[in-house]
């Protein structure tokens, strides 16, 4: 089978993810549709590194997980504390910043 | 690598991307946040086994561990946080958005596609056998390069997780600004001004529905609100009270008197 | 016509200073050190300021006399002394040095700065003796006499630009003393924007010679003037002409000088008549060593000196004002003296020899018709004038002096300067001899037009005015310069040997000439007398109308200066308003415009695309996304 499927696969994650980002507005959903744009550069790496021979894309698909780990945490808190004074987590409500 | 893998791997490959993209679209065009995190949850399995599938099993087990177990779940204590009933209105208030955001995303897959399609026609599906086997094993593998080149990123990567934990937990604290009340001045705000100083009246309990869903009734008959959960009355999940069966259960009560 | 005695100048030898001669810094320091002084002093140098000055400027005409008998001792090949004082400019292989040189040019130009310098500020303790700004007046005078020190004792070309400058802004600054007077603040203005027209020429010509020879000092260039190419020559020759125009008031840059006697009388005396504006003579007689080798530049001079000699006795004759009609006889003898340096070394040495004695003639006519309007209320109107000769009998005795001393009648110093350049053009050709001929007669007739209307006829006073003789400290001044007037010639040519003196700077050369030298000397005398009797008639004998008559066309030309003013107003000053007209409405719609348009157009788009700053997340990633397409796409495109 000709590898290029999984980075054709990843390609079509990534796009889905780009319009639950654009689409949604429940700031959670959005962030669920950022890790999924994470996730399909993660299989494209994982696809790289089977074609190429070598572990390097494995790990660095590896640190691409750490720091959506850690960007996940910070956000859910960010979320939470935009919900505790907002009462809401749509991301069309905090459009102050405008002209 | 011989034709009998080669096959499975494209059947694979073809089932897990298939769910892939189901939960991907689910998770878009799911109403509900806990639903749109469930489709999540199934893409991200799918992918893990395509991991494995692409001689990465250390990959696919950290994916369901890290992704599937804590980032999910994660997002699920969120959302229960947040409220699991909150539902977007699919109705979209920014103009054009959602037309522009389908055409660009078509687009950006359509131009990736292309691109990969073009550059990628030659390439041989490549083996990471050798480069497994030298430290005897993927995991080995994996750890000898982190531990040698990547040792740096590593490092970093340990105070990037320290700063998001502090980060996360400044983040979720709430400053209190009032002395935390004691229980005494707690009973007496209660009795002070409260409408109702007392127990709230429990649910009411019948044979056929025991459950907090059911408003108990007062003695006149008519439903009592505070009997039932806030969340439940907001949600609209009260259960109607059914007056025709009242006065049947009350006639074969009377009935079985006299 | 074959030459008789050929020398050219040849460059001197320059000893280093000792004893007396390491005063040249003095020389000029002390007039520094009193204009220091009394401009910066203040108002508690007002008391005895004014007698610093005379002192200062005093103390080096001393100095000059005893370097002048040291310098006659010596040999004449080591005649050239020089003393640096400091490394000036040093700038890679750009070097000039705060040099002097003291050769026999410089020596008899700080002579004639000091002696008549001393004389005018003593007759200024006299004459500005009302005068309430009296010590600004001596520290400017002192000002100027450093400043001209400086312009002729430089060794190279900056430092005596430094001067050049120097005299030209004390020039600005007396003229406009009184500059209450609205009519002096802008004949100081004047004098200053045209003179800076000359200044371009001389600061371009130094650029020149920098490029040309590597360097700006006088024996650097002058040594190695014979390895330029001639068209090099003839532009630094006549960018050299144009700053010698600019100073010394030549066509075209002449319309200053007339209006320059706005200032005080004894300013016309030192720096109008008798030391600045002869700078532009010293200039070219200078660097004679270019010009010998530039036929164009040198025929160029030759050329303004004639123009300049028959306007400025145009400009003499027909003038009421007793200064400016002494103002256009200035510019005729000094177009003389620069006709004589165009000449080559036939006439260097004589036009140095006329700039001496013309220095001390004019300078005590320039002070007796100060002595005169001293005593008629300041008013200049010959035409108010007449019969003063009872009146003010020393003024009109040494006025007589210098009067037979510029129409040229032996025994008197200007017959002997005259007659050498008349001689010298005859020199040079018949038809350049027969023009200053003519002009002698023009300045015989209107020097006894002047001495006429002035001292002669009858009275036409004001009704206020008490003609009486001034006081001794200005007569004083009168008497010694009538007593120069009378023998500086005889004594310059005869006892002083001027020619041999000159001639180790300067070269000289005589050629044949067509007619015989004796009636050269009848011919002019003839004419000059025939111009003179004409004043006389015209002046002396036929009453004076108080109210000028219309005149001939060429009188009324001449009373306003011959156009020069509107000549400058129509090329120059109109044009330059249309000019800057044309530049202001193009800044103010074009530039401005332009301006004001974009600012204008990004006003509009930014208040349209703020539109699109919507304040939802949302859109921003949109038009990320969009950003990530184009960059794909353009990835894609190369790619194919």
């Amino acid at each position: 089978m000709n590898p290029a499927n999984y980075v054709i696969l990843s390609a079509v994650l990534f796009s889905l993810g780009a319009v639950g980002v654009l689409v949604r507005r429940n700031a959670i959903v959005v962030f669920m549709c950022v890790e999924l744009m994470l996730n399909a550069a993660n299989l494209a790496f994982v696809a790289f590194s089977k074609i190429n021979g070598n572990l390097d894309g494995q790990v660095i698909a590896f640190f691409v997980m750490v720091v959506a780990a850690a960007e996940v945490v910070v956000g859910l808190a960010i979320i939470v504390q935009i919900f505790r004074t907002r009462r809401s987590v749509s991301i069309d409500e905090p459009n102050l910043l405008k002209y | 690598m011989n034709t009998a893998v080669n096959q499975g791997e494209t059947i694979v490959f073809w089932i897990c991307g298939f769910f892939a993209v189901l939960g991907a679209l689910g998770l878009i065009f799911s109403k509900k946040a806990v639903h749109s995190a469930l489709w999540m949850a199934l893409t991200m399995i799918s992918l893990a086994v395509l991991y494995v599938a692409n001689q990465a099993p250390f990959l696919g087990m950290v994916q369901i561990v890290v992704y599937t177990g804590a980032v999910m779940m994660l997002f699920l204590f969120v959302l229960m946080v947040v409220g699991v009933d909150s539902s977007d209105s699919l109705i979209e208030t920014v103009k054009g958005q959602r037309i522009a955001a389908i055409l660009l995303g078509l687009g950006l897959a359509i131009l990736l596609i292309w691109g990969i399609g073009s550059s990628m026609t030659n390439v041989g599906p490549g083996s990471l056998d050798d480069a497994n086997s030298v430290d005897g094993g993927n995991v080995q593998g994996i750890a000898h390069l982190i531990f040698t080149t990547y040792l740096v990123p590593f490092e970093v990567t340990s105070a990037l997780l320290i700063t998001a934990a502090l980060g996360a937990m400044v983040l979720a604290h709430r400053e209190r600004w009032l002395p935390k009340p004691t229980q005494s001045e707690m009973s007496k705000a209660r009795f002070a001004g409260a409408v109702h100083p007392g127990n709230l009246p429990a649910p009411g309990v019948y044979a056929r529905h025991n459950a907090v869903d059911t408003p108990a009734l007062l003695p006149d008959g008519s439903v009592s609100d505070i009997s039932i959960p806030g969340p439940l009355k907001a949600r609209g999940d009260v259960r109607p009270v059914d007056h025709m069966e009242m006065d049947e259960i009350t006639s074969i009560d009377e009935g079985s008197q006299s | 016509m074959s030459p008789l005695v050929l020398s050219s100048a040849t460059l001197q030898e320059v000893t280093p200073a000792t004893g007396v001669f390491s005063l040249i810094a003095l020389l000029i320091g002390l007039p520094l050190l009193g204009a220091a002084v009394l401009l910066l002093g203040g108002r508690r140098t007002n008391k005895w300021g004014p007698y610093l000055g005379v002192l200062t400027v005093g103390t080096s005409a001393v100095i000059a006399i005893v370097m002048l008998v040291k310098l006659m001792a010596l040999p004449s090949e080591s005649r050239a002394i020089g003393e640096s004082l400091y490394s000036w400019v040093f700038a890679g292989g750009f070097q000039v040095d705060l040099a002097f040189q003291l050769d026999q040019l410089s020596m008899v130009f700080v002579l004639l700065i000091t002696i008549v310098g001393t004389l005018i500020h003593i007759y200024s303790l006299g004459y500005m003796s009302h005068d309430k700004d009296k010590r600004k007046f001596f520290g400017y005078l002192n000002l100027f006499v450093a400043a001209m020190l400086i312009l002729v004792l430089a060794n190279n070309f900056l430092l005596l630009y430094v001067g050049w400058e120097g005299v030209g802004l004390a020039s600005y600054l007396l003229i406009g003393f009184w500059q209450f007077k609205p009519s002096a603040a802008a004949a100081a203005k004047k004098a200053f924007v045209i003179n800076r027209v000359g200044d371009v020429g001389l600061s371009l010509a130094i650029m020149l010679m920098f490029v040309t020879f590597g360097s700006v000092t006088f024996s650097d260039v002058f040594g190695s003037a014979s390895q330029a190419s001639e068209g090099t020559l003839t532009a630094i020759g006549l960018l050299l002409l144009l700053a010698a125009c600019g100073k010394s008031a030549q066509f075209p840059l002449q319309a200053w000088l007339l209006d320059a006697m706005e200032g005080p009388t004894p300013v016309s005396a030192l720096i109008h008549a008798a030391t600045m504006v002869t700078a532009g003579v010293y200039l070219i007689a200078r660097s004679n060593a270019i010009f010998d080798r530039a036929v164009w530049a040198a025929t160029a001079v030759i050329i303004v000196g004639l123009i300049t000699i028959f306007m400025g006795a145009t400009i003499g004759s027909a003038k009421d004002d007793i200064k400016k009609s002494l103002a256009g006889s200035t510019m005729s003898q000094i177009g003389y003296m620069v006709l004589a340096v165009g000449l080559g070394p036939i006439g260097y040495v004589f036009a140095i020899f006329h700039l001496l004695t013309h220095g001390v003639f004019k300078a005590g006519l320039f002070l007796g018709a100060g002595s005169v309007m001293h005593g008629m209320n300041d008013n200049v109107n010959m035409r108010r004038y007449g019969a003063l000769r009872g009146a003010m009998g020393i003024t009109f005795v040494t006025f007589m002096a210098g009067y037979l001393a510029i129409i040229g009648i032996p025994p008197f110093a200007g017959y002997w300067s005259k007659d050498s350049i008349v001689h010298a053009a005859f020199e040079k050709s018949t038809l350049i001899g027969v023009l200053t001929i003519i002009a002698a007669g023009i300045t015989g007739f209107y020097m006894t037009r002047m001495v006429a209307m002035t001292f002669f006829g009858k009275a036409r006073w004001e009704d206020d005015a008490h003609p009486h003789e001034s006081p001794k400290v200005m007569t004083i001044p009168l008497i010694i310069l009538a007593i120069g007037s009378t023998f500086l010639g005889l004594a310059l040519l005869f006892w002083g040997n001027i020619k041999t003196w000159l001639e180790p700077v300067l070269g000289l050369t005589e050629a044949e000439t067509a007619l015989p030298e004796l009636a050269i000397i009848i011919i002019t005398l003839s004419v000059v007398i025939i111009g003179a009797i004409i004043g006389w008639v015209m002046y002396a004998r036929r009453a004076v109308p108080i109210e000028a008559p219309r005149g001939s066309w060429l009188t009324r030309a001449a009373r306003q200066d011959l156009y020069g003013d509107a000549v400058n107003d129509a090329l120059v000053v109109r044009p330059s308003y249309h000019l800057a007209r044309v530049l202001n409405w193009f800044d103010s719609r074009a530039v401005d415009g332009f301006v004001n348009g974009t600012a204008a157009f990004v006003g509009g788009a930014s208040g349209r695309m703020r539109k699109y700053q919507s304040g939802f997340a949302r859109s921003y990633a949109l038009s990320m996304v969009g950003g990530a397409v184009i960059v794909v796409l353009a990835l894609v495109l190369v790619r194919l």
